[in-house]
């Protein structure tokens, strides 16, 4: 068995579920161990109920687990609703003193509160406490804990916290550390990155050089925006919080003809304010990247919860036709990359790349190997130099005409939402248009060729899960597991999502038992997209629309009632 | 030395005698006056008769979307705020379609020039009401009259405009030092223009204007003061005041903004590793 743990902090919005929850994921960073972390909360400021998953392993994890080690609940809610969840060897550590009259097992009741105002001066800091007793329970290095605290918040309220962390700490080993059966120890590797899908997209569009961003605060994205507001100065980048979703777009459009890297980032109500914007994009050749992370719609749907419903709005939102790429990055680290090449791309073929998460990956957390910016490569496209003559649109073979930017040099740099001659100017002549049409469209056969074929796992004669995007963590786990299980299951994952990748797709259909799509949404839209792009049929969806992601016990089950 | 030659552009799809070939003209004066060539300046244009003018001259041209003129500028502006943006907009899309961006662009100061082609018509749609017809005008889309319009000049002063005139497509002299004066003015000038539609709007025609517009004296009428300009930007029907109404000096949204303290945002390099930096923040 791979040494590894699973913990929940539980409790209202405003207890510190989260900062209590980042922490540990932190600390067991810092220990060398691979974590992935998620986290559920509702559309409040206060109050409900609320929870973050920590799950620390020695080998890779991409993947969420029900059964819990640790429970640490700041709220009765927090135990009704999680018990059935931890493991019969698992606890829950809850403060006795203000959550009363708890019965049952596996409970661990420490006075959290009292510790704090004793230890620290502070009752607030009670979240802290149970910090330090979490990471007691497996044997946690209390120096590496209060090293990380002092990083972590700094001067006065970083002692604050160590305070409070080690009180927790030297209490729960005091009473309650032989409760607890596992323990975990240190590895040898050396510490990874911790970072949230939204923080990878937002460093990596850093640097892609991404110089202008303009947005509409929305959940699941709106980290995004924040994190570039925070290193604009530093950086050289413009963000502008506009005043809605169709002004963001069209600034990002502004930004991107004058001749900047310009992004936005969304999710699907606020995309759908966009999609007039992005045709124009598409119309005028103008490279922009959107990113849309995804929540459960239509309409306000579940705002902070995730599903991936939009993957057949985004390839075809906009009226008329024109070239756009469409990347779904599966895991945290894939963030990062999608949106370097997404700028790349958009660049390229001056045109629209939109990037899709949803709310699972955009907030779950997960270490990565510090990103190998040496790797970033930047194509900003065929350029026009010079001061001849110069027609924006001019036909070309690969459908791609030089770009000039406005006030860089004499000639003149015109375009138009319009249908446009090669030199921009609006015209309705049917020969232009039937040109200009065939001349954007041709751009799509170089973007195809710069889309990577995605691997089949699978071997001939195996059954094969096929997903798209966030699932690929859950997707992956569970067919490792059925195969230890002597099932012959493996996968396919698709990260690049148009142009699509149908030969590859249809191939590695052709060589399995039987197929399977897992996707979050209710409809299988990604099962359609395949029998539209491919002429073929899977077998069966496995669905979930609940606002929930997929963990990989959910899949086993599904793929054993299909068989395989 | 650039002459309004350089500024020759595709021959117009106007209906002969329209209030727009009166702007054009003013526009290309007011850019020749101020020595300024086509490659300096970007028009950036909405939907509409009047959107289609910069194909009628020469410039750098972004033709956007309806009602999406200013926010497509506004990030053209702060990619490169070298470039002379100079906004072209119909009532329609400046006030109905576009209504929220006029106010927020206002507010924030930007630092370009909007030039509404304010005919109080659909032109383009081909005659339905806009948002400043006057009370009672009637249209296909309006057959019992159409409500109260808005008021461009007032709405815009109490938003925080900093440059605010009127002006009248058939004085084009006079619209030409405006349009100069608001390319001049470091923030967001607004210059709502009277302009006849000889097509659709046989109601505020060029005599029904010139029968009313009057100047606002430079000297006698001070456009510094708030209270003078809110009321002045009110008078309509008989007497209809043309000029700068209302000006004041605030930094623009573009001077706030740090990351162009180095020059334009175009010019800046890529710079890939310096994201590594950041990196330490997430152990
Ligand atoms: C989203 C959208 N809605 C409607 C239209 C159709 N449309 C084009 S121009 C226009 C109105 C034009 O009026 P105005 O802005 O006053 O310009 P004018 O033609 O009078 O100069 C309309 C409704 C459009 N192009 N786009
Ligand atoms: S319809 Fe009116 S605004 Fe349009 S060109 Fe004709 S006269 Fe001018
Ligand atoms: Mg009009």
């Amino acid at each position: 068995m791979v040494e590894q743990i699973n913990i929940m902090v539980g409790g209202e919005a405003g207890q510190g579920v989260q900062s209590v929850g980042h922490l540990l994921a932190r600390a067991f960073a810092r220990w060398g161990y691979r974590v992935f972390a998620d986290q559920d909360y509702e559309s409040r400021v206060r109050g409900g109920h609320n929870f973050f998953r920590v799950r620390a392993s020695r080998a890779p994890v991409g993947a969420i687990l029900e059964t819990l080690d640790i429970l640490i609940a700041f709220n009765r809610e927090s135990i009704d609703l999680h018990r059935a969840e931890v493991g019969k060897d698992g606890v829950i550590i809850y403060d006795g003193e203000k959550i009363k009259d708890v019965t049952g097992d596996k409970l661990i009741s420490l006075p959290l509160e009292k510790l704090a105002v004793e230890a620290a001066g502070d009752r607030m800091m009670a979240n802290t406490v149970a910090l330090g007793t979490a990471l007691a329970l497996p044997g946690y290095d209390l120096p590496l804990l209060t090293g990380l605290l002092r990083d972590y918040f700094g001067g006065e309220a970083g002692e604050k916290n160590v305070k409070a962390a080690q009180a927790g700490y030297e209490q729960t080993r005091k009473l309650a550390s032989s409760t607890f059966t596992k323990k975990l120890s240190a590895t040898e590797a050396p510490t990874r990155m911790l970072v949230s899908g939204n923080e990878a997209m937002a460093l990596g569009a850093i640097a892609a050089g991404c110089k202008f961003m303009a947005a509409y605060p929305m959940t699941p994205t709106t980290p995004i925006m924040e994190y570039l507001a925070s290193k604009a100065k530093d950086y050289g980048i413009v963000v502008v919080p506009a005043e809605d979703e169709i002004a963001a777009i069209n600034m990002v459009v502004g930004a991107g003809y004058a001749g900047v890297r310009a992004m936005t980032a969304t999710s699907g109500g606020g995309f759908c304010l966009m999609v007039e914007g992005l045709g124009l994009a598409g119309m005028t050749e103008t490279p922009v990247v959107i990113i849309e992370g995804q929540r459960a719609g239509p309409a306000i749907g579940l705002p902070t919860r995730t599903e991936q419903g939009d993957l057949e709005f985004i390839l075809h939102a906009a009226h008329g036709e024109f070239p756009r790429a469409v990347l779904a990055p599966s895991s945290v680290d894939e963030c990062f990359w999608s949106v370097v090449k997404a700028f790349n791309l958009a660049e390229k073929y001056q045109t629209p790349v939109l990037v899709i998460t949803d709310q699972h990956l955009a907030s779950s957390y997960a270490t990565v190997d510090r990103f190998d910016v040496s790797k970033v490569k930047i194509d900003r496209g065929l350029l026009f130099r010079g001061d001849g003559d110069y027609k924006r649109h001019a036909y070309t073979e690969s459908g791609v005409s030089p770009r000039a930017f406005p006030g860089k040099q004499k000639a003149l740099v015109v375009t138009d939402s319009d249908e446009h001659d090669e030199a921009g100017h609006l015209t309705e002549d049917a020969g232009t248009r039937l040109l200009m049409m065939q001349k954007r469209l041709r751009k799509l056969y170089g973007l195809k060729k710069d889309m990577v074929v995605p691997h089949n796992h699978a071997k001939k004669g195996e059954t094969l899960l096929i997903g798209w995007g966030s699932t690929q963590g859950a997707i992956e786990e569970a067919a490792e597991n059925l195969r230890k299980d002597s099932h012959k299951v493996n996968r396919l994952h698709l990260n690049e999502l148009w142009p699509f990748p149908a030969e590859a797709v249809a191939l590695a259909m052709a060589e399995a038992k039987h197929t399977y799509v897992v996707e979050n949404n209710a409809t299988g839209q990604l099962a359609r997209l395949i029998r539209r792009e491919t002429g073929k049929q899977v077998d069966a969806s496995i669905l979930k629309y609940d606002g929930r992601p997929f963990t990989p016990a959910l899949i086993i089950d599904q793929v054993l009632k299909e068989g395989c | 030395m650039v002459t309004v030659k350089d500024y020759t552009g595709l021959t117009s799809a106007w209906c002969p005698g329209c209030g727009n070939f009166g702007i054009l003209q003013a526009v290309k004066k007011a850019l020749v006056d101020m020595g300024l060539e086509p490659w300096q300046v970007l028009l950036v244009s909405d939907i509409g008769q009047a959107g289609k003018l910069p194909h009628y001259t020469q410039g750098n041209v972004f033709n956007s979307l309806h009602g999406r003129a200013l926010p497509a500028a506004l990030g053209a502006k702060i990619a490169n705020p070298e470039l002379k943006v100079i906004v072209i907009a119909g009532d329609g899309g400046a006030y109905g379609e576009g209504g929220n961006h006029f106010i927020h662009t206002v507010r924030r100061n930007h630092d370009v020039t909007y030039l509404v082609h304010d005919n109080q018509v659909y032109g383009l749609t081909k005659g339905q009401t806009s948002p400043t017809s006057d009370f009672g005008f009637v249209t296909k889309t309006t057959p019992e009259g159409a409500p109260l319009p808005i008021n461009p000049i007032t709405l815009a002063i109490s938003v925080g405009a900093t440059f605010v005139a009127r002006a009248f497509a058939g004085d084009v002299d006079f619209l030409a030092g405006l349009i100069k004066a608001g390319i001049q003015h470091k923030g967001f000038a607004l210059i709502d223009i009277l302009q006849p539609c000889v097509s659709f709007n046989h109601k505020n025609t060029f005599a029904w204007y010139r029968e009313r517009v009057h100047k606002l004296e430079e000297g006698t009428y001070k456009p510094g003061d708030k209270n003078t300009a809110y009321i002045t930007a009110q008078e309509w029907g008989d007497k209809i005041p043309i000029g700068i109404i209302y000006r004041e000096e605030r930094p623009t949204y573009e001077d706030s903004l740090p990351a162009l303290k180095q020059g334009s945002l175009v010019d800046q390099p890529i710079e890939p590793h310096r994201v590594e930096k950041l990196f330490s923040e997430f152990v």
